[in-house]
């Protein structure tokens, strides 16, 4: 795939030499006079394209060069439209040239040479001016711009306000609000004409126009979303799908409550909500909206119009309600089918951004949360949907006065334990802890208990998720769980080697004709060693700090000891014990501390026959136990003997010293 | 937001230090962080910032198919479908500052010896985000050629470009069922025919 021509096509562009280019941009000039663009003029560009994009070092153009690739920007043709932005993005702008973002017109504009100019901005009221134009061109629908100049402007404005959500002025917020509740919530509901009529979007069918579909081939009954099919689209259903894509941005932008922490009390919570159900209206359309239970019963015969915020927070409300019913449907494709899964998470994730925002939809959003739940939770393909559930859960479900006790089983227990080896789910559910660390320590009482389980993403993945757990360690560092951690943490290796073998003898049959088979599978798999493997794969804490025959199982392990995957895990180790040293310091009394010093001096000589990790750990207790001891020198008291003995017998002539002095 | 994507190389090139990648596409979207320098140092930090992704994924990629022990098989022109099953996938969490000022996911598909890399923000959708790397990566290897001998990818760049500014359109995700899919897929194909 990646050749030696590709290799020297780079070293090519990169040394050219300057005489070489200059005649270069000469020919460039000249070709782009002519009246035609042809093939040559193309390949020269994309070949300017690739001398300027293949240093780090910014060459810059002849002015008379740049002023012909900008007016290309504007070409009719595409293809010189994308080559010129290219070009020019791996250049400087002349001084004096920089593009005036008050006199832009995106109108005017295709969707590269805006790309370019987004990405030259270089302030906030560059910004701005330029939002402001792309609103007017938004507000001044219909008109005569080109087939496709509205549809990029929502993924525009969505980039530019990642970083900047000042360009948008309060205005300029009402007006993007109303325009994403028409086209979320109003799209049409007949199919644009047949892919036959050559055209990008269509108007309705002239005669007999034909409604939309659901994914399984039924006739819609209810308003147009993302998962919605047809033969053709019309132009709002393309802007129902740009709307829908950039919603949770959105809302997360404008719509976030901003305080820092989510544990509001209840108490306000349920008040704030009593009296913002009697604010509610119906809209104009549709009266009952079949979907949606309400469990506010007072909604009000008033026909008070909500304001424009907070319309859009009902719309996105109702439109996810929808899609988790969609959702329900077997799909005919599959790739439709994981875009119910992606769609079920992102609808998750924004209720839960509206109850937020507005306590009294949780009374209307739990119960299709719950049903959701009871329908996903047996099947493991749904995991990543889970998720957002348990993150819902975490902020709403103390309000809505639900157990979430068999989320946590889920989320601590059946997905570590079974899908340790899914490098998406370990990240997400490793992120959701570390996000709402706070919260789930204050209302998931088991959460330490499960160290065991979570520690396998780590043994399974170590380079991947170590970072993650550098952060999360801490929290699992209790007194009650500190003696197991340390032997468990020890042992990760061994955890690493086991899950390899759990895996494998799940995939393989008993006995293979003809094949090596692994001495330590056939230990996994005998009733007389099975036992020792099983603790390792234990899932939660409080069995017992380790096992009598650990011996054994490191030498039932021995062929393991050089697995890649093993060594990953061995390596980081080390710096995951500095880090549980540290915090142990601060959580343990001296009781406890002197059981760990105990534990140390005796894993030392029990520990899994990797060359360098033996010495590796060795230097980690070595550094600690000195630490220990100074903190605390009443403990060299207690300990003094075994510490001699181990001073003793230790290869580590420093830690001697240092421990001689030290015992009185 | 889809902060960028990239295509790099995942494997030893001669001229480069192991752990090296050599980048061979790569487009970052929307507005530059780092407004308070001048152009010339935003191209430099960007370049740079990329490059260390490239280099972080190429890590990862390596560490993967280590740890997986699988050996890779060489695969010819009309292979795509089976390059894309097996390809080798993953994240990377990138903490802030290091080297974007927020923490990104960094989503990857490791395929023979090239990586199709995409940097995520933070409260992105990752399912749709991993399909829609799939998708694109699916495509970048049949209207590019990628699994042949030739460099497409460094001499048609453009194809690329406008592949992103339909399926991930100024690093938006879309959430685009098969219909729209298709209509999309074919104003490519438009392009590519060209």
């Amino acid at each position: 795939m990646y050749s030696h021509s590709s290799e020297s096509l780079i070293q090519q562009a990169r040394e050219i030499q300057e005489p070489e280019l200059q005649k270069f941009y000469s020919r460039l000039v000249k070709l782009l006079q002519g009246k035609e663009l042809g093939h040559e003029t193309v390949d020269s560009l994309q070949r300017l394209y690739l001398i300027l994009s293949a240093t780090k070092y910014t060459r810059m153009l002849p002015s008379d060069l740049q002023k012909r690739l900008r007016s290309l920007l504007l070409s009719q043709s595409e293809q010189l439209q994308v080559l010129s932005a290219a070009v020019l993005r791996e250049t400087l702008p002349l001084s004096g040239q920089e593009p005036n973002y008050n006199q832009e017109n995106p109108a005017q504009l295709n969707s590269h040479a805006t790309a370019l100019l987004i990405s030259q901005a270089v302030t906030r009221t560059d910004l701005s001016f330029f939002c402001a134009q792309l609103l007017r061109c938004l507000e001044g629908r219909p008109s005569e711009s080109p087939a496709h100049s509205l549809l990029y402007i929502l993924p525009v404005l969505n980039t530019i306000l990642t970083h900047n959500p000042k360009c948008l002025t309060e205005d300029h917020v009402t007006l993007v609000s109303k325009k994403l509740v028409d086209w979320l919530r109003y799209a049409s509901i007949v199919q644009g004409g047949g892919a036959s009529s050559g055209r990008f979007f269509t108007g309705p069918r002239s005669r007999q126009p034909l409604p939309i579909a659901e994914l399984d081939g039924t006739v819609s009954g209810d308003f147009f979303t993302v998962l919605c099919v047809g033969q053709g689209f019309t132009e709002d259903q393309w802007m129902n799908v740009y709307s829908f894509s950039m919603l949770r941005h959105w809302l997360l932008t404008y719509h976030s409550v901003s305080n820092g922490n989510t544990t509001v009390d209840a108490a306000n919570r349920l008040q704030l909500s009593l009296s913002l159900s009697l604010s509610f209206s119906n809209d104009d359309r549709s009266e009952v909206d079949g979907s949606v239970v309400s469990m506010v019963s007072a909604t009000s015969s008033s026909s008070r119009v909500l304001p424009p915020k907070e319309r859009l927070r009902e719309k996105a409300f109702q439109y996810c309600q929808r899609l988790i019913e969609q959702s329900n449907r077997k799909a005919h494709k599959k790739t439709d089918t994981e875009l119910q899964k992606a769609c079920l998470v992102e609808a998750v994730y924004i209720l839960d951004c509206v109850c937020v925002e507005d306590a009294s939809l949780v009374y209307r959003t739990f119960p299709s949360i719950k049903a959701l739940f009871g329908r996903l939770s047996s099947d493991l393909l749904y995991a990543r949907v889970l998720l957002p559930i348990a993150q819902f859960c975490l902020n709403h479900g103390e309000l809505a006065a639900v157990d979430c006790d068999s989320m946590w089983k889920l989320v601590f227990g059946r997905f570590p334990a079974e899908l340790f080896s899914d490098p998406f789910l370990a990240h997400e559910l490793l992120r959701f802890l570390r996000l709402n660390l706070e919260n789930i320590q204050l209302r998931v009482s088991q959460y330490t208990h499960f160290f065991p389980n979570l520690l396998k993403f780590l043994a399974w993945d170590s380079p991947a998720v170590v970072d993650d757990f550098v952060d999360l360690l801490p929290s699992l560092v209790t007194p009650g769980t500190t003696v197991e951690l340390l032997h468990t943490l020890l042992d990760l290796p061994c955890l690493s080697a086991t899950l390899v073998l759990q895996l494998r003898s799940a995939c393989l049959p008993i006995s293979e004709p003809g094949s090596r088979s692994l001495a330590c599978l056939d230990a996994f798999r005998h009733s007389s060693s099975r036992g020792l493997f099983l603790f390792l794969l234990r899932g939660e804490a409080g069995s017992g700090d380790t096992i009598e025959r650990l011996d054994d199982l490191h030498k039932l392990l021995a062929e393991a000891a050089d697995w890649p995957r093993v060594i990953h895990c061995a390596q980081t180790v080390p710096v995951l014990l500095h880090i549980f040293f540290n915090t142990v310091v601060m959580v343990a009394d001296e009781t406890l501390l002197a059981h760990l010093i105990l534990v140390m001096l005796e894993r030392s000589s029990l520990l899994f026959n990797i060359p360098t990790y033996i010495k590796e750990i060795h230097r980690v207790f070595s550094c600690h136990l000195l630490r220990l001891c100074k903190l605390h020198p009443s403990l060299i008291m207690y300990q003094s003997h075994e510490l001699l003995e181990f001073a003793g017998t230790t290869a580590n002539v420093y830690t001697k010293e240092e421990l001689y002095t030290h015992v009185p | 937001m889809v902060r960028c994507f990239l295509i790099h190389t995942v494997c030893p090139v001669s001229a480069l230090s192991a752990g090296e990648s050599r980048v061979l596409y790569s487009r970052v979207f929307g507005p530059d962080e780092e407004s308070e320098r001048t152009p010339e140092e935003r191209r430099l930090l960007q370049k740079e910032k990329i490059a260390a992704v490239a280099r972080q994924v190429r890590s990862a990629v390596s560490l993967t198919r280590e740890a997986s022990g699988r050996v890779l098989v060489e695969l010819v022109p009309g292979d795509e479908a089976l390059a894309l099953q097996d390809a080798d996938s993953g994240v990377v969490r990138l903490r802030a500052g290091d080297p974007f000022s927020e923490e990104m996911s960094v989503l990857w598909l490791g395929v023979q010896s090239l990586g199709f890399t995409m940097v995520c923000e933070p409260h992105e959708n990752l399912l749709l985000a991993e399909g829609t790397l799939r998708n694109l990566t699916r495509h970048c290897l049949e209207h590019l050629h990628m699994l042949g001998q030739g460099s497409e990818v460094l001499l048609r760049s453009t194809r690329i470009d406008v592949l992103l500014s339909r399926l991930l359109p100024h690093g938006q995700l879309l959430f685009l069922n098969h219909r729209f899919a298709q209509t999309l897929e074919k104003d490519v194909a438009a392009y590519m025919a060209m």
